[in-house]
């Protein structure tokens, strides 16, 4: 894979000012800020609810915000909305396509809308589905539909494409296949914004990832940034035998935070102990102490190296999702 | 991609063909279904000669036989003697006979339930065949001349109703239906965000509809004139042009319906409350006439009535394009209102 160089540009792919948009009593958009060179492969990462979409589809022209700047490529869409439909390509969360057209048809149908553009041939090769061309949409497998609303966003030839959960509800290996797709259109130069509540999805993917909760943003960086930046080297996660009690898994908890060496941070979830360390070999033999001190019964103990979830509980005290 | 303009209208155009006919059911509603509806009016309605009336003769009394004779040799009448009043009595009360003759020597009387309408009308007739050869003269000559003629029959009454009503049905369901669930399925959202021309999206459903309405019509007219032998007085062209313009007149009020409705449910609602009363107004089945004269301004506004005054216009009567004018102008006004309407309204979320 050779990695593209983006030609200097004098604007760059996405300008977001101060973008508000509310729906009755709800704040989807309260005042984000943003900006997404030529050539990045962008992701806002979040949770359901956090104003994900709301944002991605105001950048695509299909919502109007109720304040602030957008500016994609350069143009806006007040003005220039008939050139940047040309421009974009586009994925929408769950998007489902005519039941009864084969795939070819429907390739054909979006591609029709635009003056250039790849062959249908070749967009079947570059999703996978060149097999399943005279299927019918409505017989295709849960990845495929989305390897299709893929090859769909690809059919202007765009140089800027927005991908809204593009793996949402798949299996893992499904979702690996369309990891290399994406990663693939970076590689041609295109840039492309996704939306993702998989953190694992955007720290394979994503050259910058911005973290977004409840309309705002709350984190920015790449992601290796913004996992040192929790200046955390380990997380462990303890979970304690159940009779223990949710008042005395708090209580406990307090001790951990006060007599365990090197402890960042000591959360609570259910009957899991998680704590954030910067050297798991001088807090682990630490926490085995105070857990026997205070006679805790441990049903299991993880560590792992930090991610982006772990970045998000760190700033919120919430998970991306509920599992 | 091709050298003829607009290819995005084309692959809409052609993507509606493909649904259409890929979907058994809408098939059969729009080309099986009125030719069995046609076909079941065109017999419960068929036209018949007048039936000959049965009757009973009480031959028990012996008198006038000369009238019996007389009553026997005219094909009008069936006539069963008895010879005792109870297998009379048994054949009037199960209606073998609409009325049974009791002769004597100088009056006639006769026995008949007059709440039966053969009876009373057999009665009147048999009345008038026997005083006549009693020797009865007629003060004044009378005659009557026959006409039946295709074209008065109820049959070629019903069959432009029915052609009229079916171009309302596919042209509101037909686009209506197919775009409330592309709006559900976000399909619609989808097409918003490419350079897909959104007249050109709603233009492919009327157009799509004027191809397949040539099939429509030449089914539903072929039937009436084979099976039936309805007239087609008019010329073929202007009858065509008559149903296209409705056909699109319909399939605005379609988009109209489905403009907004975010369910199936809900614009399956909008379009029955849009087609109820044009069914029940328009003259599908009887004439729109009956209608008191204070509310036959509004009918006459109706699309389904102008089309189906015209189809008649044409088939029955065969009237030329000019004159059915005012009902074309009735149409295109329908029309140009839902179309512009439509587009302006339409969700496309």
């Amino acid at each position: 894979m050779t990695q593209f160089t983006a030609p200097p540009s004098p604007f760059p792919a996405l300008r977001l000012r101060d973008l508000h948009k509310s729906y009755k009593d709800v704040r989807a958009v309260d005042g984000l800020d943003l900006e997404v060179a030529i050539g990045e492969c962008f992701g806002l990462l979040g949770p359901n609810g956090a104003g994900k979409t709301t944002t991605i589809e105001i950048c695509e022209g299909l919502n109007q915000p109720d304040a602030g700047v957008v500016e994609v490529l350069g143009l806006t869409w007040v003005k220039n909305a008939d050139q940047l439909r040309r421009r974009i390509g586009v994925s929408l969360q769950e998007t489902q396509f005519a039941e009864k057209l084969t795939v070819e048809e429907t390739i054909g149908l979006f591609r029709s809308f635009y003056g250039t553009g790849p062959t249908i041939e070749k967009l079947l090769t570059q999703v996978q589905l060149a097999d399943k061309r005279r299927g019918r949409v409505g017989q295709l497998s849960g990845g495929q539909r989305q390897r299709l609303a893929l090859a769909i966003a690809l059919v202007g030839e765009p140089e800027l494409l927005f991908l809204d959960e593009p793996t949402t509800g798949l299996d893992p290996q499904s979702r690996r296949q369309l990891w290399e797709l994406i990663a693939g259109f970076r590689s041609e130069g295109r840039t492309v914004i996704l939306t993702t509540h998989y953190m694992e999805e955007a720290e394979r993917l994503c050259d910058r990832v911005a973290i977004v909760d409840r309309g705002r943003m709350i984190a920015l960086g790449t992601p290796r940034e913004l996992i040192s930046d929790l200046g955390a080297e380990q997380v462990i996660e303890v979970a304690v035998a159940e009779d223990n009690g949710a008042a005395q898994i708090v209580a406990v908890a307090g001790v951990v935070q006060a007599g365990v060496a090197g402890a960042l941070d000591t959360r609570v979830e259910g009957s899991v102990l998680s704590l954030r360390v910067e050297r798991l070999h001088q807090s682990l033999p630490s926490l085995l102490d105070v857990l026997r001190r205070e006679r805790v019964q441990i049903e299991e103990l993880r560590t792992h190296a930090p991610t982006l979830e772990d970045v998000f509980v760190a700033l919120t005290g919430r998970h991306l999702r509920d599992e | 991609m091709s050298s003829l303009p607009r290819p995005g209208l084309r692959a809409l155009i052609l993507v509606r063909f493909r649904e259409f006919f890929r979907e058994p059911e809408a098939v059969f509603w729009v080309y099986v279904f009125p030719i069995l509806l046609a076909t079941g009016l065109g017999i419960a309605f068929r036209s018949q000669p007048a039936e000959r009336v049965a009757v009973g003769w009480a031959e028990w009394t012996t008198a006038r036989r000369d009238l019996l004779a007389a009553l026997e040799g005219d094909s009008s009448f069936v006539v069963t003697r008895f010879a005792d009043s109870t297998s009379a009595a048994g054949a009037l009360r199960n209606g073998r006979v609409a009325l049974l003759v009791l002769p004597a020597t100088d009056s006639i009387r006769y026995r008949l339930d007059d709440t039966r309408p053969e009876a009373a009308a057999g009665r009147l007739r048999v009345d008038d065949a026997l005083q006549r050869a009693a020797g009865r003269g007629d003060p004044v000559a009378t005659g009557s001349q026959i006409v039946r003629e295709r074209g008065s029959r109820y049959i070629d009454f019903l069959l432009p109703g029915l052609l009229g009503m079916n171009l309302m049905g596919s042209g509101i369901w037909g686009s209506g239906f197919a775009i409330v669930d592309a709006r559900k399925k976000k399909l619609l959202k989808r097409l918003a965000a490419t350079p897909m021309s959104r007249s050109d999206y709603l233009a492919s459903f009327l157009l799509a509809q004027l191809v397949l309405l040539v099939l429509e019509v030449g089914s539903i007219l072929t039937f009436g004139v084979l099976a039936f032998g309805v007239p087609v007085r008019g010329s073929l062209g202007t009858l065509l042009l008559v149903s296209a313009i409705g056909s699109l007149a319909f399939g605005g009020l379609g988009l109209l319906a489905a403009a907004r409705p975010r369910t199936i449910e809900g614009a399956s609602g909008l379009m029955n409350f849009i087609m109820l009363p044009m069914w029940v107004l328009s003259g599908v089945f009887f004439s729109a006439s009956r209608f008191p004269g204070v509310i036959q301004p509004l009918i006459r506004a109706l699309p389904l009535t102008a089309l189906v005054d015209a189809l008649r216009a044409v088939m029955l009567e065969g009237a030329s394009l000019a004159g059915v004018g005012a009902e074309l102008l009735v149409l295109a006004v329908w029309l140009a209102l839902s179309f512009a309407l439509a587009l302006r309204l339409f969700r496309w979320q």
